[in-house]
């Protein structure tokens, strides 16, 4: 009786919230087949043509290319930095722990206009040309601390008998780490790097102020908003979002499966 | 998932023994490097910046030489303090009501769907859907949706609940409702990854010790989930209150509604008054790294850093 | 190198002299201990009491703050613990989750580049039974399963010493009775020394050929198990190894033969030979099943300890034995095991009885305050 009240009312109140957050994604996704002629708003009319001839709009595909190559650039140095961060915090004795700590918390504390701004104004002064290189040095940064915050919990989380077990049985401590500890941390390593590349795929302000005239699949939706959007553009994003899902659901079927056969 | 690892941080100490080691210079040094200069030494260029004075020997827009010139503070704190107070007070109703839309939503996936694994992942993965597609066209879809020609106005209007001359985009409200949505996926996560660690026994303890369930919600399950609603809030505050994207005139917002991100990226990228733009994300972030410390430190959650 | 004194046979280990202190915290004061090569040893203690600590300091975990370590005569105090040959079975078994059965047996094997680490692995993975897993990962096991792969990861590698940590603390206890019994048959099969740290006491005695008793960061007293049970020297062993009835009295006066003691007005006698001391203060106790109960006034030999005046305060009840607690108004409690062999039945509570038990039961014991650093200087003046 008790729990009555939040037998349905729960439940209700999340799906309502859910289909609140899946709007908009339905939308992109329907107006991915819109026969637009020059603004993609307002339903037109059916049609497959964005889809088969997805790079018809001009410059979307250089700049989803450009997010690809940043995106995994980016992804890979901040995971390799980040990583050996974490594992110094989480394993190490050292002076100045707690700045280097705070050091790591505030890029994710600081508000991204500033990051780029701060950035910009670093280029400008050095004199450095603004362009893919500058993008990729940023997007590195901001990823950073979350890849050493979601690194760093595994590493704790890691049973320290697991790698004494290994010293304890004649491996060197090069072996216990690439052996024992490292193995173990893969998973973390890997959502790391998965949330790095989405952060740095998706993300817009700091790209902005430091792509000088390169463009990235979030810049070109930008600065096209103005005048309408290309149907093209959502085409992308619903493939990208489907993929991602995709990846998603295999992987959380795959883990299931996989605690199941280990149960029996 | 990753972000589950920000709440994480909160609860648990690692347990195993430190060791002193040259081994940590080596794993430290690369990172605090980029970190040096890609983080420390442009908020000092920042800082620079913002005390710049323009160029005497020169007519071209955009070029300042360093004078000390600190009334750009004293200008930019007069002109656009109307902006930084719209910026916080719309950040922190988002926060609320992202707070309060999406902690039912963490409760109903921690809690009510406990012991209902692949339920629990499957709604997981629709809260995160958002964050797979772009952001700025997730913003564009509502600004259509909710646009002067979309369905919900002209329904309105005909139904005259609306005044023929009312809008919804480019109000408080549209930006309000843009910063709301597009972070309650950050709220819902962490406080999630406190509820699903929480323990149902201390709940039946609870209500066995005479708790109403109000009383068991206030005094046992919020206190124990309170790290990650530290951690959802601030991801959402954060973030809503540098935003520009919503409040630009091409997305929800109007001439009315703008932020201090929108003024931040206009004299930087199109005024070229990098000082003025510099000034304001300063005061930006003095006043966010305030609100962060005061905060952290009144919710007891400090180990958070 | 070390790895060179891998041998069949076990070797012993010589702890001298260990102190280690974790910042703000003495784990371990000046412990000196000796395990001869190819025993049984047992290291019983509550917990906290520095077990763990010790065991890890042995193995090269944690380095000691100071003293030495020895095993089979090398000093190894400053080798590194992947080059000690010492193997820990841990409290937690520490298996690798991401390695399967045969690879973590074989994993220490490897490390040490010996050929025919696969085949070795299987052989000791049939020594516990377990060969048919062998291709599982460990969470595919039950706990005793993984207690005895934890095992067989050890042993395969033949080290001079082996060490246990609690390995069985976490089964229930018929798994625990049949693993202890296992334990005990491997090692006199492969006659490697087994330090076996426990807080069971059955275990340990039922287990060990030495066992030491440690309390606070010390070794109270070593032994074999019927010794340290018929004659405790410290309070704290005669308490934590079974039940015991103890006394704090004064010495009235002793000879060569005995010493006997003052307790609230009553005389009690302890043999000499079984007194840690002759003078001043002393704590004395006998084994509960060791006394006697008499009920009304009763005729006692000679050579009996006796206390009058008591009454039965509670009586319980099992079966073989009775329990009787009997308070005294100027000893307090007195436990008395009575054999339910004899007719007549339990006492009743409220009875007025007297209890007595042989002067060769009792013995003189340190207690927990006396035994510091100034009685144990007198104690060395005196010897
Ligand atoms: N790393 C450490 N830092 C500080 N104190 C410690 C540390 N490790 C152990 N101690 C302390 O040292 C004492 C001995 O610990 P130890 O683990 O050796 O106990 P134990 O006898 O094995 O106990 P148990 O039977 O519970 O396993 C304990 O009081 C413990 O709190
Ligand atoms: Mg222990």
């Amino acid at each position: 009786m008790r729990f009555s009240l939040g037998k349905w009312l729960l439940p209700l109140y999340t799906a309502l919230a859910l289909i609140l957050l899946l709007i908009p994604i339905a939308y992109t996704f329907i107006f991915s087949f819109n026969d637009y002629f020059k603004t993609n708003i307002g339903w037109q009319g059916f049609t497959f043509h964005n889809w088969t001839n997805v790079c018809d709009a001009q410059g979307l595909c250089s700049a989803f290319g450009n997010s690809l190559i940043i995106g995994v650039t980016s992804t890979l140095a901040a995971t390799a930095l980040g990583t050996a961060l974490a594992l110094a915090l989480a394993r190490y004795k050292f002076r100045g722990r707690g700045i280097v700590s705070l050091l790591i918390f505030i890029p994710m504390a600081t508000p991204e206009v500033v990051l780029g701004a701060g950035l910009a104004a670093q280029f400008f002064t050095l004199n450095v040309e603004k362009g893919m290189g500058t993008v990729i040095l940023a997007h590195t940064l901001f990823c950073l601390s979350f890849v050493v915050v979601t690194v760093k919990a595994r590493v704790s989380s890691l049973d320290p008998a697991l790698e004494e077990a290994g010293r304890d049985l004649y491996a060197s401590p090069a072996q216990v780490f690439w052996r024992i500890t490292f193995p173990l941390l893969i998973p973390g390593i890997l959502s790391a790097a998965l949330l790095s590349f989405a952060l740095s795929f998706d993300d817009f302000i700091i790209t902005y102020f430091n792509s000088g005239s390169m463009q990235t699949f979030p810049t070109f939706i930008y600065i096209s908003a103005s005048r309408g959007v290309p149907a093209e553009a959502n085409v992308i994003a619903s493939t990208v979002f489907i993929l991602t899902l995709a990846v998603v659901v295999t992987s959380q079927v795959i883990t299931r499966a996989r605690a199941k056969a280990l149960k029996n | 998932m990753a972000l589950a690892g920000f709440a994480n941080t909160s609860s648990r100490r690692t347990s195993a023994p430190m060791r002193r080691s040259r081994v940590a210079i080596l794993l430290l040094l690369p990172g605090l490097a980029y970190l040096g200069l890609f983080f420390l030494a442009p908020l000092v260029s920042l800082v620079i910046t913002s005390f710049e004075a323009p160029n005497p020997e020169s007519f071209d827009i955009g070029s300042y030489v360093y004078s000390f010139q600190w009334q750009n503070y004293v200008a930019g704190v007069a002109e656009y303090w109307p902006i930084f107070l719209r910026s916080f007070v719309f950040a922190i109703i988002a926060t609320v009501a992202a707070l309060i839309i999406g902690y039912p939503i963490a409760y109903f996936i921690g809690v009510f769907l406990r012991g209902r694994a692949s339920l629990q992942a499957f709604t997981l993965i629709l809260v995160v859907a958002p964050f797979f597609i772009s952001f700025l066209l997730r913003t564009l879809a509502w600004k259509q949706i909710l646009g002067d020609d979309g369905w919900l106005v002209t329904t309105l209007k005909s139904l005259s609940i609306m005044p023929a001359d009312g809008h919804i985009t480019g109000t408080a409200f549209s930006v309000i409702f843009g910063l709301t949505y597009n972070f309650i996926p950050f709220m819902v996560l962490p406080i999630y990854a406190s509820l699903e660690r929480l323990d149902l026994r201390y709940l039946e303890a609870s209500s066995d010790l005479y708790a109403r369930p109000t009383t068991t919600f206030l005094k046992v399950t919020l206190p124990l989930s309170m790290p990650g609603v530290v951690s959802g809030t601030l991801l959402t505050f954060i973030p809503a209150s540098g935003d520009y994207i919503n409040a630009s005139d091409d997305f929800l917002g109007g001439p009315s509604t703008q932020m201090v991100g929108n003024q931040i990226q206009a004299n930087f990228l199109k005024l070229l008054d990098y000082p003025m733009a510099a000034v304001l994300s300063v005061v930006l972030m003095v006043i966010i790294m305030g609100v962060v410390t005061f905060y952290v430190r009144r919710s007891g959650t400090e180990d958070l850093v | 190198m070390a790895q060179a004194s891998f041998a069949d046979q076990g070797a012993d280990l010589e702890l001298s002299g260990i102190r280690k202190e974790f910042p703000g915290f003495l784990a371990i004061e000046d412990l000196d201990l000796v395990v001869p090569a190819g025993s049984f040893f047992a290291l019983l203690g509550p917990s906290g009491c520095g077990k763990t600590t010790t065991l890890r300091i042995v193995a090269g975990l944690e380095p000691p703050t100071r003293g030495r370590v020895l095993i089979g005569g090398n000093d190894v105090t400053h080798l590194k613990a992947y080059r000690r040959p010492v193997n820990t079975v841990f409290q937690s078994y520490a298996l690798f989750p991401h390695l399967s059965v045969l690879q973590n047996v074989a994993f220490g094997l490897k490390r040490r580049h010996i050929s025919g680490a696969d085949s070795d692995a299987h052989e000791a993975l049939r020594l516990v039974e377990l060969d048919h897993v062998a291709d599982r990962k460990p969470q595919q096991l039950s706990g005793g399963q993984q207690q005895r792969v934890a095992l067989a990861r050890a042993i395969v590698n033949r080290p001079s010493l082996l060490l246990l940590d609690e390995p069985l603390g976490a089964l229930d206890l018929k798994l625990r009775r049949q693993m202890q019994l296992e334990l005990k048959k491997i090692q006199s099969q492969v006659g490697l020394t087994f330090v076996h740290v426990t807080h069971d006491q059955e275990e340990a005695m039922t287990m060990a050929d030495t066992v030491a008793v440690m309390n606070h960061g010390r070794i109270e007293q070593l032994g074999a198990p019927a010794d340290l049970y018929e004659l405790p020297k410290t309070a704290f062993v005669a308490d934590f190894l079974g039940q015991s009835n103890l006394f704090r009295g004064t010495v009235s006066s002793a000879s060569a033969r005995s010493v006997v003691v003052d307790v609230a007005g009553q005389s009690l006698t302890v043999p000499a030979n079984r007194s840690v001391r002759d003078h001043g203060d002393l704590t004395i106790g006998v084994r509960p099943e060791k006394s006697q109960m008499h009920a009304g006034s009763a005729q006692h030999p000679a050579d009996h300890n006796v206390i009058e005046g008591g009454r039965v305060a509670e009586v319980s009840y099992s079966g073989v034995s009775t329990q009787y607690t009997v308070q005294f108004p100027s000893l307090g409690r007195v436990v008395v095991f009575q054999q339910n062999a004899d007719s007549g039945g339990p006492v009743a509570a409220g009875t007025q009885v007297s209890v007595s038990w042989p002067i060769e039961s009792t013995f003189g014991l340190h207690d927990h305050r006396t035994i510091d650093v100034t009685a144990a200087a007198n104690d060395a003046q005196e010897g």
